[in-house]
């Protein structure tokens, strides 16, 4: 027998408030947690209450980002329940559903291990498939497997939900393929390839016959235009597309949005490659939800930033910028975008290996951090394996005095801080738990709010 | 001197960030004044006697071993004929299967290996995953450490007379019972160790630079004049400290 629903409910809201008035944080999965413990079907009919039904969004990068966006365009048209904070597990997802009184409809980021048994909970009416890369394969496994599990998913949708899924990552390219109609999004726009395959780049092989794939333009990774030379696999025709793209460092980015109802010129706020696929994912998301090309356009260019990813802090006379890093393809981008901009002469790089980080920190070592030592006079090496992360830049030619290592993350943005000049900006590049706990210091220290009270 | 890394397949088997070992032989060579050459080694290269003085192999998805495991087979007689000559090898995780007489999957179809080590791996229900440590002894009378990273879910079997790279003092190993780690064969080694393994292990970078010398040089292998390693042995003490806390077992 389960307690009725509404007093279940009860119970995990009075839990959310109680966490953050013990100061134990945002609450933002104990709500979900003690639900799941008094009843894990709660979760399933509470999505069903909602009028509008749920939209889920996963990928290896970018899903936090894609999010936000996605909420800044339906917004200001529909109530939403939205696991912001980045939460993205079941438990994420439940306590969203409890805390967001009278929603209207489920927006949910989804941990891509944990997208099948969401989807079955939730029914989503919608999903957006954005990318797979190489990530934690201590917690995920291989790539390979996540992708069967993915497209198993998908084949197990109703026709009614629509999917919406990056054709220029072969993998999701297939899994649209094979669902007719699908919204395949991706770029257009060679200039913006890069003149070879990067080190970490993926899904290299045909998804059907193992041959090399042959780029007509690699973007990020093994996302590109790519054909099989020898079976024909290729990407699929693309019904969102972004074309000539202007990037301008670290500041922002510029595209033509092409849809099937009409074109549109975007200016976001963000900078890199990487957030015109979050934009593209969101738009083609919140298009199959039923958003007009110019609350899309008003959305994304509405759009800031989302919490921790590229965030920037003001300390007094100094400024902070927090790039968040977790894999080699997203450090990638975020190597790329600080050397487009003026490449940093101080970094502070924070490498955590807690679950959430990873605890098998080899990736550190496939990311292409090389592009930076050309300006960088300093590095402060921080975080629970800073010795690990001198080492990789000690063997990527950094000369040790150039180097500090202060594994306390409290003591190193000190020194950080320090060594900044005023009117200056010290650049951060944490893991996932030290972004957390760079925010956490500067929550502390009064200079920003806690994510839970801020404005959505 | 000028020394020749072959890389077997470096385009498929580069899973657990294997650049990592490649780099901290590169520089350890320089910096006592030695220049390493890296070349690739791809399905239709051809392997001279007496290029190599070094042989590295990475790790790769299920899907990257079984593309390139019939080529590899195919360079066995010459790998086999450049180790008898002297020449050194390291093969890392899905490169240490490979470098067995075969792998089984769960199917029971079996993927050819080199040879190279005397061991086969079959296909587990259970992946082992989590921080190792080792006590290895390559030198009579001198027990050093090794810190690492291991993600298989193969059981790796030595047989008869073969020597293990290392004991477990912490994390699964070989196959989560034997207590033994890796597999060595005269200047072959083989380990699931990655992280990568040499950063956080320079000892073993030097022992097997110390290999590819003699090799080149016809002699017997010699110490290698110490660097400042203090950055290497505090990485070192973390990963060690975390195979302690909480390296894996069943």
């Amino acid at each position: 027998m389960h307690a009725p629903l509404a007093l279940e409910i009860g119970l995990a809201r009075a839990a959310a408030g109680l966490s953050r008035l013990a100061g134990a944080g945002g609450g933002t999965t104990l709500p979900g947690k003690l639900l799941w413990k008094l009843d894990p079907g709660a979760v399933d009919r509470l999505a069903a209450r909602l009028p509008q039904g749920s939209a889920l969004i996963s990928a290896t990068n970018g899903k936090t980002t894609t999010a936000a966006m996605a909420a800044r365009i339906l917004e200001p048209t529909v109530r939403l329940a939205h696991n912001r904070a980045g939460a993205n597990l079941v438990s994420g997802v439940a306590s969203a559903l409890v805390v967001a009184r009278d929603a209207e409809l489920g927006l949910f980021e989804v941990d891509e291990a944990a997208l099948p048994e969401v989807a079955r909970r939730v029914s989503p009416r919608a999903i957006s498939l954005g990318n797979l890369f190489r990530d934690q394969l201590d917690r995920y496994g291989e790539l390979e497997l996540v992708a069967q599990r993915w497209r198993e998913l998908v084949s197990r949708l109703p026709a009614g939900a629509a999917l919406v899924a990056n054709g220029d990552d072969p993998q999701l390219g297939a899994i649209a393929a094979d669902r007719p109609g699908s919204v395949v999004f991706g770029l257009d726009d060679p200039r913006q390839a890069s003149p070879a395959l990067q080190h970490a780049a993926d899904s290299k092989w045909c998804v059907r016959c193992g041959t090399p794939y042959e780029y007509a333009a690699a973007y990020i990774g093994h996302l590109g235009d790519y054909r099989c030379p020898a079976c024909g696999h290729a990407r699929p025709p693309l019904d969102v597309a972004a074309r000539e793209i202007e990037l301008d460092g670290l500041e922002r980015v510029s595209f033509e949005l092409v849809t099937p109802e009409g074109s549109t010129r975007v200016e976001l706020r963000l900078p890199g490659l990487y957030n015109v696929y979050n934009a593209l994912a969101a738009a083609a998301l919140s298009r199959s939800l039923g958003a007009s090309l110019e609350d899309i356009t008003a959305g994304l260019q509405g759009f800031s930033a989302a919490f921790g990813r590229f965030e920037r802090i003001q300390l007094e006379d100094r400024s902070l910028l927090v790039l968040l890093i977790k894999n080699p393809t997203g450090a990638n981008e975020v190597v790329r975008t600080l050397v487009a901009g003026r490449a940093p002469k101080l970094l502070m790089v924070a490498l955590n290996d807690e679950i959430a980080d990873g605890r098998d920190v080899s990736w550190i070592w496939d990311v292409d951090f090389e592009p930076l030592l050309g300006g960088l006079e300093r590095l402060i090496a921080t975080g629970e394996r800073a010795a690990e992360l001198a080492l990789r830049f000690k063997y990527a030619g950094l000369p040790e005095e150039a180097i500090e290592v202060v594994p306390s993350l409290e003591k190193a943005l000190d020194r950080g801080l320090e060594l900044t000049p005023r009117g200056g900006e010290l650049t951060a590049l944490p893991t996932y738990t030290a972004m957390l706990a760079l925010r956490d210091l500067v929550v502390r220290r009064g200079f920003v709010k806690p994510y839970w009270e801020e404005a959505a | 001197m000028r020394l020749v890394v072959g890389h077997l397949f470096p385009d498929y088997l580069n899973i657990y960030a294997d650049r990592g070992n490649i780099a901290v032989l590169t520089q350890r060579a320089a910096w006592r004044g030695h220049e390493l050459e890296v070349r690739p080694i791809g399905a239709g290269s051809a392997v001279r006697p007496g290029e190599h003085d070094l042989f590295y192999v990475g790790g790769g998805q299920d899907r990257e071993q079984e593309l390139i495991a019939p080529a590899l087979a195919a360079l066995g007689p010459a790998l086999h004929e450049a180790v008898d000559r002297g020449a050194a090898a390291l093969a890392v995780c899905g490169g240490y299967q490979l470098f067995g007489h075969f792998y089984r999957d769960q199917s029971g179809d079996e993927l050819p290996g080199v040879g190279l080590l005397p061991l086969h791996t079959v296909a587990g229900e259970r992946r082992m995953i989590g921080d190792v440590l080792l006590e290895s002894e390559l030198e009579a009378g001198e027990r050093r450490t090794l810190a690492g990273f291991e993600n298989h879910a193969g059981r790796t079997l030595l047989e008869d007379r073969a020597e293990p790279l290392g004991r477990v003092l912490a994390g699964f190993g070989n196959d989560g019972e034997s207590g033994f780690e890796g597999c060595r064969a005269g200047r072959v080694l083989g380990t699931y160790l990655h992280g990568p393994l040499l950063p956080r292990n320079p000892w073993l970078a030097d022992w097997l630079l110390a290999q590819a010398l003699a090799h080149r040089s016809g002699g017997e292998p010699a110490e290698l004049e110490p660097l400042a390693d203090e950055l290497e042995g505090e990485a070192h003490a973390v990963s060690a400290e975390r195979a302690r806390s909480r390296g894996g077992r069943f």
